[in-house]
C-alpha cells in the first residue's frame, strides 16, 4: 500500500476502515541467506538496504523485543553532519543525503526537519576548533557557517548574553542540521524491508550464533535454530553480549545516556542548539515538546535509566544558557544504553569468523548515521568490502593506533 | 455553585481571581478548578489535537484537560494544572491552546478534519513537495500543536534546592501515610512525611467516612497534630515525590509559593533529593474513566472528583448529575450527591443486578453510549436492556474503577503485576530496594485496610532499619465495597462514526488504538508510539489501562501478555528552573579568581575564561583603540624591557617521599630522577594510551621534593592522573601528592630587565641559572623562585603564598612601570610563545603524540606512562601531521582552524594535508605566523602550503617552517 | 546511586569521578601490544556484576575498587584501590 495525501483523505472518508499493516509477522524460516541480529534502526537500514542496493530477498531481522525497541526510540533525533576527522566527515556526510531522500525513498514520512544546528562556542579557542570542523565540513561539500555573537542573536535571540557563566562567543552554523522523527525512522526502515521481502521477526532473542572451523553457520533463537552463511550483529547497547557468543571481546563499554522532554508548549525553539560547555543539546518536537539531553551518567550501566546528579547538571546548563526554558516541566526521561568505544568513533568490520559482521559502537551519535551505517553495513555484508565511507570504520584500529578521536579524551570509553 | 456549610475551604478568607480576564471569588483553600467550578465555570480548555472543548475531569495532578497559563508580572507558567493550583488574591489564570478565544477556537476545524487525522495519518502524507515539510506542512503542524506558552524571557524568579536524609519517606498522607509515619515516628525513627497536596489527609479528606465513630476528618487532625509536635518528624505538604534512584535517593517538588504572589524573597519551588534509609509509598491510587462515544466534554468528571468537589470544596459541579461506573463507587458518588442536596438525574451502573432501591434513578446492567452538548454537556443517551434513553445531565461522574498509584516502583525498571481480582495493575515487590507499596497503591482499596498496611509497612521498614517497633492497636474504619466489574470501553464505541476518548490530553481514541492494531502497531510500546497514547502531560495516568485493554481486545491477547508501557521519572511534570536551581547566570560552574583579579580589572583588563579562572586578556593604555594595539604593545614591552603576568592559574602538585624522583621518572616521558636539587626540568607527560596528556616544568625543590607545575586546563587530570598511578601501581612506595594550586600565587617576569625588576623587589641580588629554582626571601616573605620562560626572554616565576599575592603585583607593576615595563595579558602571552614555538593544548589536544611535536626524543629508555601505546603504528610515522611552523609568502592574515593543501590542489576533503592550531601577528617578526599540523610536516621545511579556510575567506601560500620562529638558539632565554 | 567509601562513608555519586573497569588497574609488563590493546581497550562489559575504579574527588582523594551490578545499580562492596595488596 502506498501513503499518500490523497490515500489519507480517500481512507478517511471511508472510515480508515481499508489500512492494512505496515509490516508482516512471519514465522522464522530455516534458513536465510543473511540474518541481522537486532531489529532497531541501524538493523532495519541494513536490512532494507540489502534487499534494495544488493538484491537480496531471503533475510531475516531478529528482534527480542519489538522493532525499534533500543536507542532508535530513546534519543534527541539529532541529524547532523558536523565531523572533522576523515574517516567520520565522509561517512556523517553520506548518511545526510540519504536523510535528505528518505522520506521518498521509504514513502514514509520521517519528518526530517532541517531546521539548523548551531554549535555554540564561548573562547577564540573554542571558536578555532570550530573553524576546523566547519572548514572540513566545507570541504567535505557540507554547509557551515561561522556566527559571531551578534550572528547568534539573529536567530537565538533568547539566549542569555549577558549573565551566562560562560558568554556566547559565537557559534557554527550548520543550515542542513536537524531532527527526525525517531520511531518512524524505524517504522519507516521496517516496512521499506518487509516489502522487499524481508522477513522481520519480533520476539525472538538471539542466545547463540553458530560457528563451524570458522565460519558462521547459524544462529539459536528463542524461536529455533536458524541457518545463515552471513550473520550481521546490529545491536548496540548490548554488542559485548552478542558477540560474545561468537568468542569475541569488544573495544566497548556500555554506559547510560539520559534525555529528556518537557510537556507540549507553542513554537519557542526553532532551531537544533547545542552548548558544548554544559554538554547540553536542545530542539523542540513537532508536537511542542523540548527535547534536551547532555552527558552520560558516566559509570558503565545497562540499566536503561539514570541518576540526578546528571539530570541536574543538565537542568542548570539549561538555565545558564537560555533561563527562559525555566518554566517548562519535565515530564519524562529516559536512559539510553551506549556502545561506548575508546575514541568515540563506531565500528562497522568483519570480524575473525567468517560471515560473521559487526555494527557497533555508535557511541551516543548513532541516530544520524541510521541510513549510511545501514547503508555501509549492507554493502560489506553483500560485498565482503567496507564501503567507501566506512572503511576507517575498522574493529582492529585500536590495536593498530589509527583512531577517529573526535574529542580527543583518549581510550576511556565513557569520555567520548 | 457553593453548596452551604460543606467543605474546608476557609469561607472566612475570601479570594479573588482572573481567569480569561474574567474577575471571580473563591475562597483560601479552594483550587483553581473548585474556585472555577463554583463559578459555573465549566469550559477551561482546548484539546491537544482536535481542539475540542474541554472541562476539569480530576481532582489532582494527574488532571489531563484542565492546563492554563498563569500569570505574574512580566512571566506565564504554561500548563498549569488548574486541579492543583490554588487559588489567591490577585491569580490571574488564562486557558490556552486556543485563538481567538476559549469559545471561538478557529483550530476546532480539525475536529470536523478528524476522519482525515487518524492516529499516525503524518506518517504517511506531507511527503510531496519534498521542500515543503520545512517551509509549510511542519511550521503548519508546530503552530496548531503544542499547548501553553512560554514568555521567551528569563524566568528570573527565585528556585531552590536542597537535600534531606532521614530513616524513613512516607510518599502520600492519606490513612495509610498517616499510620506509616505515626508508626515510625512513635518509634524513634526519623520520619519524613511528603504529600502532594496542600493539606495532608489524602482521600479522607473528600470522602464521608469515620474513623473511631468519629468523623475522619478528626482522625486526621488529631494525627497530624501528634506528628508536628515531634522532633523526629518533619511534613512536607505540597511535595510530590516526583522520581525513585538508586541508593534510597528520591527527587522531590516541593511548591513553596506557587500557593501566594510571587515574591522575591521566596522560592517558588523547592527540588529535594532524599535520602530514606527505607521508605512506604502511600500514593493511592487513581480513579480511570471509562471510553464511550463523546465522553470528553466539559462537565463530565471523574466521580471521585466529583466526590471532593461535592465534599472538600463544597461545590457542586452540576445542578443535574448523571454518575455512571462499573463498581460500588458510583452509587457511594450518587448517595454523597444526594446527601449534599444535589439533584441527581440517574445512577447508570454497568453491572447488571443491582439493587435499583434509591432515592434516585438506577439503570442497572446499562451504559452511558453518547453525550451531546457544545460547549458543556446537556444530555446523555443511556443504553439499557430494553432499549436507549436520553437524559438531562449538566454534569457525568464516571468511575471506572481504581489504579493503584505504583509509579515510583517502576523507577528502576521493575514491572508491574497483573491483578484479576482487581483489574489493576499492582506493584511487584522489591522493585525498587528499600520501598514498600501500603495501602491503595498496593491495592488494598478499603480505609482499615490502608491503616493496617500502613501499620505493617512501617513495622517492616523499621526492623529493616534495625529498630524494634510493636504493632498497636489500629483506628476502627469501614472498607467501603468494591465489587468492580472490569468495562473499559463501552461496546459499539469507535464504530465507524463517533468517537470514544481514551487519552483525553492526547485526543487518542478507541479507534486509534484499534487503527494501531489493524496496522500491526501491535506491542503495547509501538501502539503508544503510533497513537501518542500515554505521552501527553499526564503520561497515561488517565488512559494507559484503557488503552491497554482495547488493544488487549483488539489483538486477541490477554491484558497480562499485551504488557505495559513503562513508567519513568517524574512522577509529576518537574520545572527545569527547579531541577536546575542555582544555575542560572554564573551559578553553572565555579568562579576562580587570581590574587591579581582585582588589580588587573582596575587596570581596564577584559577578564576571559580559562577553564574555571579568569585572566586578563589585555591592559589597555589611553589612545590603544584595539586590542591588537595593545598586546603588540605588551609584545614589544616584554622583549625590549619587562613585562609582569600572573601565571597562578596553572596547577602546583607538591611531590614529596623517597620514591618522589622514582615516581616522575614513571609520570613523565623522560627522567627526573637525575635532575639535581635546585634545578627545574621540563616533563612531558602521557596518557597510558600514548598521547600527549601535558606538559610542565618540575622542579627538584630538594632530594626528596618535588613541585610539578601542569597547564591551567589539565590541574584537575593530572592530580587524579598521579593519583591513581600511585595508588594502583606505586601504593608501596614512600610517596606523597597534593596539590597547592591555590596556595601560592605566581607571577612570571620577562624580558631583558627581568632581573632588574626582580632585584627590585627581593631582599638581596639574584643570582639563578637558567632552569634553577632557589627559596628566596621577599620582603620578608618565604618565596620561591624559578628561573623558567614561557615567552622566550629571560624571565623568572616568583611564587609567594597566595595571601601576598596582590600585594607582590601591584609592587611589580609599580616598580615595571617605572622601568617601562608593566602588565601582560594572555593575547600578548600566546603570541610570545607562538613566536618561540611553545604549544598549548591547542596543540595538545589530545590527537597528538610526542612523535607529532617533534619530541620522540624525549621519551627515554626507561619506562613510562604511554610509552607502550605510544609505538602503535598508526602514531607514527609520515603519514602522521606533525607540528611546523607557518609564515605567509606575502603578508596576510592567517587563521587557526584553517586546512592545509598542496598549491594548485583543490580544497577538498581528499586533499587535505593539515590544519592550523594558532596564529598570531607577531610584532617582533612584523609578520603573522602559524603553528599548524601537516602530513609530514617536519620533512617539508621550506615547502610552499596553500592555507584555506573557507568560513573566513582566507586563502594564503604560506612557507612551511621550523616552529620556533625566535632565538632559536635560546640565547636570550640563557642570558 | 550512593557510594561507601571506606574511609568517608556513605556519599552521593556526584562526589565521585568514574574511569572504567577494575582491569586498568593491571598494566601490562611488558610492551606487547596485543596485551596492551586488551588492556586499553577490550572489556568484558558484563550485565550484572561488575568491578570498576572510582575516584573519591571530591572527598578523601581515593581510588576505589567498587564491585556493583550494571543492571540493578546495586553496590555490594567497595575497597580501596591503594590497600588491595601487591598485584
Amino acid at each position: 500500500m502506498r501513503y499518500s495525501g490523497l490515500k489519507v483523505i480517500t481512507q478517511g472518508l471511508f472510515g480508515n476502515a481499508g489500512w492494512k499493516p505496515a509490516w508482516r509477522d512471519p514465522a522464522p524460516k530455516a534458513q536465510y541467506d543473511a540474518i541481522i541480529i537486532g531489529g532497531g534502526g541501524h538493523g532495519l537500514a541494513t536490512a532494507y538496504y540489502l534487499a534494495k542496493n544488493h538484491g537480496l530477498s531471503n533475510i531475516a531481522v531478529l528482534e527480542k523485543g519489538y522493532l525499534g525497541s533500543g536507542n532508535i526510540g530513546r534519543n534527541t533525533t539529532i541529524v547532523r553532519a558536523n565531523y572533522f576527522l576523515q574517516g567520520n566527515s565522509e561517512f556523517y556526510s553520506h548518511s545526510l543525503k540519504l536523510w535528505e531522500g528518505l522520506e521518498s525513498d521509504l514513502n514514509y514520512n520521517v519528518m526530517h526537519s532541517q531546521r539548523g544546528l548551531i554549535n555554540l562556542f564561548h573562547s577564540d579557542g573554542q571558536r578555532d576548533a570550530f573553524a576546523r570542523r566547519g572548514n572540513m565540513m566545507i570541504s567535505q561539500g557540507d554547509d557551515a557557517e561561522l556566527l559571531d555573537r551578534e550572528g547568534v542573536r539573529a536567530h537565538l535571540p533568547y539566549l542569555d548574553f549577558e549573565q551566562t557563566r560562560f558568554p556566547i562567543y559565537g557559534g557554527l552554523l550548520h543550515r542542513r542540521g536537524g531532527t527526525a522523527r525517531h520511531d518512524a525512522v524505524a517504522w519507516g526502515y521496517a516496512r521499506g524491508a518487509d516489502r522487499r521481502g524481508v522477513d522481520l521477526i519480533q520476539n525472538c532473542e538471539v542466545t547463540g550464533i553458530d560457528i563451524e572451523n570458522g565460519r558462521v553457520t547459524g544462529v539459536q533463537t528463542t524461536r529455533g535454530a536458524i541457518k545463515a552463511k552471513k550473520v550481521g550483529i546490529v545491536v548496540a547497547g548490548r554488542s559485548g553480549q552478542v558477540a560474545a557468543m561468537a568468542g569475541l571481546r569488544l573495544p566497548i563499554e556500555s554506559h547510560i545516556l539520559q534525555a529528556f522532554v518537557t510537556e507540549g508548549l507553542k513554537p519557542v525553539i526553532d532551531h537544533v542548539i547545542s552548548f558544548g560547555m554544559g554538554h547540553f543539546y536542545i530542539s523542540q518536537s513537532d508536537k511542542g515538546g523540548l527535547v534536551f539531553g547532555g552527558d552520560l551518567d558516566f559509570y558503565a550501566s545497562y540499566a536503561s535509566r539514570g541518576n540526578l546528579p546528571m539530570v541536574e547538571h543538565v537542568m542548570e546548563a539549561g538555565m545558564t544558557l537560555m533561563p527562559m526554558i525555566g518554566r517548562a516541566k519535565v515530564l519524562r526521561s529516559w536512559g539510553g544504553i551506549m556502545d561506548m568505544t575508546p575514541d568515540g568513533s563506531p565500528i562497522i568490520d568483519r570480524t575473525p569468523v567468517e560471515g560473521l559482521y559487526l555494527d557497533a559502537g555508535w557511541n551516543y551519535g548513532g541516530f544520524k548515521a541510521v541510513p549510511a551505517s545501514g547503508w555501509c553495513m549492507a554493502h560489506l555484508m553483500a560485498t565482503d568490502q567496507s564501503h567507501e565511507v566506512a572503511r576507517r570504520f575498522r574493529l582492529d584500529r585500536y590495536l593498530t593506533g589509527h583512531l577517529l578521536d573526535e574529542e580527543g579524551t583518549g581510550s576511556q570509553h565513557n569520555l567520548h | 455553585m457553593r453548596i452551604d456549610g460543606k467543605g474546608l475551604i476557609d469561607r472566612g478568607s475570601p479570594v479573588r481571581f482572573r481567569f480569561d480576564g474574567v474577575e471571580y471569588d473563591g475562597f483560601r483553600g479552594d483550587t483553581l478548578a473548585s474556585a472555577l467550578l463554583a463559578n459555573g465555570v465549566k469550559l477551561v480548555g482546548r484539546s491537544f489535537k482536535y481542539h475540542r472543548p474541554r472541562g476539569v475531569l480530576t481532582a489532582g495532578s494527574e488532571e489531563p484537560n484542565a492546563l492554563v497559563e498563569v500569570i505574574e508580572r512580566g512571566q506565564q507558567t504554561p500548563n498549569v494544572r488548574a486541579t492543583v493550583q490554588e487559588v489567591y488574591d490577585g491569580l490571574q489564570a488564562r486557558s490556552q491552546n486556543r485563538w481567538p478565544s476559549l469559545k471561538y477556537d478557529l483550530l476546532a476545524v480539525n475536529d470536523l478534519a478528524a476522519p482525515f487525522l487518524s492516529a499516525g495519518f503524518y506518517y504517511k502524507t506531507f511527503m510531496w513537495p519534498r521542500s515543503f515539510w520545512e517551509k509549510l506542512y511542519e511550521p503548519m503542524i508546530r503552530r496548531a500543536a503544542g499547548l501553553g506558552r512560554l514568555s521567551g524571557r528569563h524566568d528570573q524568579a527565585v528556585y531552590e534546592k536542597a537535600f534531606a536524609f532521614c530513616d524513613l519517606l512516607v510518599i502520600g498522607a492519606g490513612p495509610t501515610g498517616l499510620q506509616a509515619a505515626l508508626t515510625a515516628a512513635r518509634a524513634g525513627a526519623d520520619v519524613i512525611l511528603a504529600d502532594e497536596d496542600a493539606r495532608m489527609g489524602g482521600r479522607l479528606l473528600s470522602e464521608l467516612e469515620a474513623i473511631d465513630g468519629s468523623p475522619a476528618l478528626e482522625w486526621v487532625a488529631a494525627v497530624l497534630a501528634e506528628l508536628a509536635a515531634l522532633p523526629n518528624v518533619r511534613l512536607m505538604p505540597r511535595t510530590t515525590v516526583t522520581g525513585a534512584y538508586d541508593g534510597g535517593t528520591y527527587g522531590a517538588l516541593e511548591r513553596v509559593g506557587l500557593h501566594l504572589p510571587e515574591a522575591a524573597d521566596r522560592p517558588r519551588e523547592c527540588f529535594w533529593r532524599i535520602v530514606a534509609g527505607q521508605a512506604v509509598l502511600a500514593a493511592g491510587a487513581l480513579e480511570r474513566p471509562i471510553a464511550f462515544e463523546d465522553n470528553d466534554r466539559p462537565g463530565i468528571l471523574l466521580a471521585s472528583a466529583v466526590r471532593s468537589y461535592v465534599n472538600r470544596y463544597g461545590v457542586a459541579p452540576g445542578s443535574r448529575v448523571a454518575v455512571f461506573g462499573n463498581n460500588d463507587d458510583a452509587r457511594r458518588t450518587a448517595r454523597d450527591l444526594m446527601a449534599a442536596g444535589i439533584r441527581v438525574a440517574a445512577l447508570i451502573d454497568s453491572r447488571a443486578g443491582v439493587s435499583t432501591d434509591e432515592d434516585f434513578p438506577v439503570y442497572a446492567g446499562a451504559v452511558v453510549s453518547g453525550t451531546r452538548g457544545r460547549l458543556a454537556l446537556d444530555e446523555i443517551t443511556v443504553q439499557h436492556a430494553n432499549g436507549t434513553v436520553q437524559i438531562a445531565a449538566d454534569c457525568l461522574a464516571i468511575s471506572g474503577g481504581w489504579n493503584p498509584t505504583l509509579h515510583l516502583t517502576c523507577h528502576m525498571n521493575g514491572r508491574p503485576i497483573w491483578n484479576d481480582d482487581l483489574a489493576s495493575f499492582v506493584p511487584s515487590r522489591g522493585a525498587v530496594p528499600g520501598l514498600t507499596a501500603a495501602g491503595a497503591a498496593n491495592g488494598a482499596f478499603g480505609t482499615a485496610a490502608c491503616l493496617a498496611e500502613g501499620q505493617a509497612a512501617a513495622l517492616a521498614a523499621l526492623q529493616a532499619l534495625g529498630r524494634v517497633a510493636k504493632p498497636a492497636p489500629l483506628p476502627v474504619a469501614e472498607d467501603f465495597g468494591y465489587g468492580l466489574q472490569p468495562l473499559w470501553a463501552v461496546p459499539g464505541s469507535g464504530k465507524a462514526h463517533g468517537r470514544a476518548w481514551l487519552d483525553f490530553a492526547n485526543d487518542v481514541t478507541v479507534k486509534d488504538v484499534k487503527l494501531a492494531a489493524v496496522e500491526n502497531y501491535a506491542s503495547v510500546e509501538h501502539m503508544k508510539r503510533y497513537t501518542t497514547q500515554g505521552m501527553a502531560p499526564d503520561q497515561g495516568k488517565n488512559s494507559n489501562i484503557g488503552a491497554l485493554a482495547v488493544l488487549a481486545d483488539a489483538t486477541g491477547r490477554g491484558i497480562p501478555e499485551t504488557g505495559t508501557t513503562t513508567y519513568r521519572p517524574p512522577f509529576v511534570p518537574v520545572p527545569i528552573a527547579a531541577m536546575g536551581a542555582g544555575g542560572r547566570g554564573k551559578g553553572f560552574a565555579p568562579q576562580r579568581l587570581m590574587t591579581s583579579h582585582s588589580a588587573s580589572v582596575a587596570l581596564g583588563a577584559p577578564m576571559i575564561e580559562a577553564g574555571l579562572w579568569y585572566r586578563p586578556s589585555y591592559f589597555p593604555r589611553p589612545g590603544e583603540a584595539t586590542w591588537r594595539e595593545a598586546c603588540d604593545r605588551e609584545v614589544r614591552m616584554v622583549r625590549q624591557v619587562v613585562g609582569v603576568c600572573d601565571v597562578s592559574t596553572l596547577g602546583k602538585i607538591d611531590i614529596q617521599g623517597a620514591d618522589a624522583a622514582r615516581f616522575l621518572d614513571l609520570v613523565y616521558t623522560n627522567t627526573f630522577s637525575s635532575l639535581p636539587v635546585g634545578r627545574v626540568r621540563y616533563g612531558l607527560m602521557l596518557r597510558e594510551d600514548g598521547h600527549v596528556l601535558d606538559d610542565g616544568t618540575t622542579a627538584r625543590l630538594g632530594d626528596s621534593h618535588f613541585l610539578m607545575t601542569t597547564t591551567t586546563a589539565a590541574a584537575g587530570l593530572v592530580m587524579r592522573h598521579l593519583d591513581f598511578i600511585q595508588q594502583a601501581f606505586c601504593a608501596d612506595w614512600d610517596l606523597r601528592t597534593i596539590s597547592v594550586t591555590e596556595s601560592w600565587a605566581q607571577f612570571a617576569i620577562a624580558g631583558p630587565k627581568a632581573r632588574d625588576l626582580l632585584a627590585a623587589v627581593m631582599d638581596g641580588p639574584v643570582v639563578l641559572p637558567f632552569m634553577g629554582c632557589m627559596d628566596v626571601q621577599e620582603q620578608g616573605v618565604a618565596a620561591r623562585l624559578f628561573r623558567i620562560s614561557f615567552s622566550g626572554e629571560e624571565g623568572y616565576e616568583i611564587a609567594v603564598p597566595a595571601r601576598y599575592g596582590e600585594a607582590l603585583f601591584r609592587d611589580l607593576l609599580a616598580r615595571a612601570e617605572v622601568m617601562g615595563g608593566g602588565p601582560y595579558g594572555m593575547e600578548a602571552l600566546n603570541v610570545l610563545r607562538i613566536e618561540k614555538g611553545f604549544i598549548t593544548h591547542a596543540e595538545i589536544h589530545g590527537r597528538t603524540t610526542a612523535f607529532d611535536i617533534g619530541m620522540e626524543k624525549m621519551v627515554a629508555a626507561k619506562d613510562c606512562i604511554g610509552k607502550a601505546a605510544a609505538r602503535r603504528p598508526g602514531l607514527v610515522g609520515p603519514a602522521r601531521e606533525q607540528l611546523v611552523g607557518l609564515k605567509p609568502l606575502a603578508d596576510a592574515p592567517l587563521t587557526a582552524g584553517a586546512h592545509l593543501y598542496a598549491p594548485g590542489a583543490a580544497a577538498s576533503r581528499d586533499n587535505d594535508q593539515g590544519y592550523v592550531t594558532s596564529v598570531c601577528y607577531s610584532p617582533t617578526l612584523e609578520s603573522w605566523l602559524a603553528l599548524a599540523f601537516l602530513k609530514d610536516g617536519r620533512a617539508r621545511l621550506g615547502e610552499s602550503i596553500r592555507l584555506v579556510d573557507p568560513l573566513r575567506q582566507i586563502d594564503v601560500i604560506c612557507t612551511v617552517c621550523d616552529p620556533v620562529f625566535h632565538d632559536k638558539e635560546g640565547k636570550k632565554l640563557r642570558a | 546511586m550512593r557510594i561507601t567509601c571506606p574511609l568517608c562513608g556513605p556519599r552521593d555519586r556526584r562526589e565521585f569521578y568514574y574511569y572504567g573497569a577494575e582491569a586498568y588497574l593491571h598494566r601490562p609488563a611488558g610492551d606487547d601490544a596485543v596485551a596492551w590493546d586488551a588492556y586499553l581497550h577490550l572489556r568484558n562489559n558484563p550485565a550484572g556484576e561488575t568491578r570498576d575504579l572510582w575516584y573519591h574527588e571530591a572527598g578523601c582523594a581515593q581510588w576505589l575498587v567498587v564491585t556493583r551490578n550494571t543492571v540493578s545499580h546495586s553496590v555490594s562492596t567497595v575497597e580501596l584501590v591503594a590497600e588491595r595488596g601487591a598485584p
